[in-house]
C-alpha cells in the first residue's frame, strides 16, 4: 500500500508574511522555529479571528435570544463542520469540542470506557504513545481491574505489527494508537491496526495530534472509531481539542462532565441529557478559540493538505540528508520519508540533548530536547532524552541549513574539552 | 552582516566540559554510610551520591548519574570540593553555591573550581541542572547529622 510521496515546496516567503511572530530576532539572530510538534505558530488570520470575535460577536452561545448570542452560536457551530471535513468525516454531529487531544482521549476513557471495560478486559496501546494516550487508560484500568498491554516497536522505528497481533486477544476491548509519532515521526498503518482490532470486536481510538496538522485525512479509510486532535498544533489557538466518533457511538455513551449546556431537563433527583454532541460539552466552551480554530482550518484548506504534506516531506527529506553533515549525529525513526512525518529526533555522540538545545538556541534556533512525554519510548530507544526538530508549512531549507550550522557549533563547543584533555 | 556570537564561553567553560567528560569520583562506595538520590522529572537527569562520614567529616564521596553536561559536571566538582571537609563546611559550600546560582551572588572564595558554574545563572532553565546534586547532597548531610546525633560512627 506504499504510495509514492509527492515532494514540493510551498511558497514559504509568502506564507511567512502571515505569521507575525516569525519575523523576530532571538539572541540577535532571525528566529528559526523548529518546535512545531509541540505547538505551531498562528497566522494573522487566526489572531484576527480571535480579536474580531471579541470586538464584534462576544456572547455566550446557545439558549441566548439576543442578536450577539445568535451570532456567536452560529460562528461556533460552523466550525464543527469544518473540523469534520478536515478529517474526511461527513457528519458534524459526530464532532465534540474539548480543551485538547488529551481531554478528548480522557473523555473516551471515561464516557465509553467506564461502561464498556470490565475486570480482566484488555486495552492495547503501543510503546510509542504520548503520555496522553497512556495515562487515561491506566486510570481506567485501575478503576475497573482491567489490563493495559503494549505492542512494541521494530529497531527501525516502526510499529511492530506482529507484536500488535500478539497483544490483541479475545478480551481486548480497545486499541488506542498514535497516528504519527511525536518522537520518531513514524506514520502508523491505522487501517491495518483497525482490521486487527475489529476482528476481535475491539474499538480503535486514533491519537491524531501529530497527523491532523500534517496529512490529508479520511477517517472512513482509516476505519477507526474515535479520532482525537488538537487545534494548537495546526495553527489554531491553545485550549481547543476535537473528538470525532464513528456515527452512533456518541449516542451510546454517558456524559463525561456534567453542568450547563449538556442537559435537556434538570429535576431535583435526575436530569436528562442534551443531544450529541452538546451532551459532551458541559459549561461555557472556549468559544473564541473554537471560532479562531475555524480560521486555522480555512487557512489549511486554502493551502490544501496534500500540498502541506508535500512540503513537509520535501523539508524532512532535505533535513535528514543535511543532518548527516553533523559529526556524530544519528537519527531515530524511519529513514523513508514516505513512512514518516516532519518530527525528526536525533542524538549527537557525547552531547546531551539539553546541551544541544541550549547551544542552538544561542543561534536563534528553537528545537525541543527531552523525553517528549514519551518515557516508554525513551526506554525502548535506550536513551534518557532526544533532540527533536519538527517542521511546518513556514519552514524553509535555508532554516534547516541554520540548524545544521548551529549543531556543528555544538559539536565544536564540546570538542574544546577534548583539546584540553589532550594537553 | 555580523551577528553576535552566542555567550557559550560563560556556560560551557573548559573546566565544566572536562568534568563532564572525565567525571571524578564516579561510582559507588562499598563502605558508604549515607546514600541519597534525586532526579529532575522534567529533563530526566539523575544523581545518586554515596557518602562515607567518619566523625563529623566526609571521609569519602562518590556519585553516579546520567544527564546533561551541567548536571554531571556539577556533581563531579561537588565530590572533588567536599571530599575531606566537615559536614558543616559542606553545608556552607552548598549554601554559597545556591546563592551564586539562585540569587546571582558573587562566587564565594570557598567555592573554588565550582565558580566555573557561575555562568549557568544566566540560563534560567539550566539552573536546576546544576542544583540537582546539591539538593541530593542536602539529604545526605541531613542523614549524616541524624546519625551524629544518635552518636553513630
Amino acid at each position: 500500500m506504499k504510495m509514492s510521496t509527492r515532494m514540493a515546496l510551498l511558497d514559504v516567503e509568502r506564507i511567512r508574511e502571515d505569521f507575525p511572530i516569525l519575523s523576530q530576532q532571538v539572541n540577535g539572530r532571525p528566529l528559526v522555529y523548529l518546535d512545531n510538534a509541540a505547538t505551531t505558530q498562528k497566522p494573522r488570520q487566526v489572531i484576527d479571528a480571535l480579536v474580531r470575535y471579541y470586538e464584534t460577536s462576544n456572547a455566550n452561545i446557545h439558549r441566548g435570544i439576543h442578536t450577539l448570542a445568535v451570532r456567536a452560536t452560529e460562528q461556533y457551530e460552523a466550525v464543527r463542520g469544518k473540523a469534520a471535513r478536515h478529517i474526511g468525516a461527513n457528519n458534524e454531529r459526530d464532532i465534540v469540542f474539548t480543551r485538547n487531544a488529551t481531554e478528548s482521549i480522557n473523555l473516551v476513557a471515561r464516557a465509553w470506557g467506564d461502561a464498556n471495560i470490565g475486570e480482566g478486559d484488555e486495552i492495547v496501546l503501543t510503546l510509542m504513545e504520548h503520555h496522553s494516550n497512556i495515562v487515561p487508560w491506566q486510570l481506567l484500568a485501575r478503576r475497573k481491574g482491567a489490563v493495559v498491554r503494549y505492542a512494541g516497536i521494530t529497531p527501525g522505528g516502526y510499529l511492530d505489527m506482529d507484536s500488535l497481533r500478539e497483544a490483541v486477544g479475545p478480551r481486548t476491548k480497545m486499541v488506542s494508537v498514535v497516528h504519527a509519532s511525536n518522537v520518531l515521526g513514524t506514520i502508523n498503518p491505522i487501517a491495518e491496526v483497525a482490521e486487527i482490532a475489529h476482528a476481535v470486536g475491539a474499538l480503535v481510538l486514533v491519537d491524531g495530534a501529530q497527523s491532523a496538522p500534517h496529512l490529508p485525512l479520511d477517517v472512513t479509510e482509516l476505519d477507526c472509531d474515535f479520532f482525537a486532535f488538537s487545534s494548537h498544533k495546526m495553527l489554531g489557538p491553545t485550549g481547543v481539542g476535537v473528538l470525532w466518533a464513528r456515527e452512533g457511538l456518541l449516542d451510546t455513551m454517558d456524559p463525561f462532565l456534567g453542568g450547563g449546556e449538556m442537559i435537556s431537563l434538570v429535576r431535583p433527583d435526575h436530569s436528562t441529557w442534551a443531544d450529541v454532541p452538546h451532551k459532551f460539552e458541559a459549561g461555557t466552551p472556549n468559544i473564541a478559540g473554537v471560532i479562531a480554530f475555524g480560521a486555522a482550518l480555512d487557512y489549511l484548506r486554502d493551502i490544501g493538505m496534500s500540498d502541506v504534506r508535500a512540503h513537509e516531506a520535501a523539508i524532512t527529506a532535505y533535513a535528514m540528508d543535511a543532518l548527516k553533515d553533523v559529526p556524530g549525529l544519528s537519527l531515530h525513526g524511519p529513514t523513508d520519508v514516505r513512512d514518516r512525518g516532519g518530527a525528526v529526533s536525533f542524538a549527537i555522540d557525547g552531547i546531551h540533548p539539553h546541551d544541544v538545545s541550549t547551544i542552538v538556541d544561542g543561534y536563534g534556533v528553537a528545537i525541543r530536547a527531552g523525553h517528549h512525554c514519551a518515557q516508554l519510548l525513551m526506554r525502548c530507544l535506550n536513551v534518557p532524552a532526544t533532540s527533536r526538530a519538527s517542521f511546518y508549512i513556514y519552514n524553509s531549507q535555508a532554516e534547516v541549513d541554520v540548524l545544521v550550522e548551529a549543531l556543528k557549533q555544538a559539536v565544536e563547543v564540546f570538542s574544546r574539552g577534548d583539546a584540553r584533555t589532550a594537553v | 552582516m555580523a551577528m553576535p556570537e552566542p555567550p557559550f564561553d560563560d556556560l560551557y567553560r573548559e573546566v565544566i566540559l572536562d568534568h563532564a567528560k572525565k567525571p571524578r569520583n564516579r561510582g559507588r562506595l562499598a563502605d558508604r554510610t549515607q546514600h541519597a538520590e534525586g532526579m529532575n522529572p522534567v529533563c530526566g537527569d539523575e544523581i545518586a551520591l554515596d557518602l562515607r562520614v567518619a566523625g563529623d567529616r566526609i571521609a569519602d564521596i562518590a556519585f553516579e548519574g546520567q544527564g546533561c553536561s551541567i548536571s554531571q559536571s556539577s556533581a563531579s566538582m561537588l565530590t572533588e570540593r567536599l571530599k575531606g571537609t566537615t559536614i558543616d563546611e559542606a553545608a556552607r559550600v552548598a549554601a554559597s553555591f545556591k546563592a551564586m546560582l539562585i540569587a546571582g551572588a558573587t562566587p564565594a572564595p570557598e567555592l573554588g573550581d565550582l565558580e566555573a558554574l557561575h555562568g549557568v545563572a544566566k540560563f534560567a532553565v539550566r539552573v536546576k541542572c546544576a542544583l540537582l546534586c546539591w539538593n541530593v547532597l542536602q539529604e545526605g548531610l541531613e542523614q549524616a547529622r541524624r546519625q551524629l546525633a544518635r552518636g553513630g560512627t
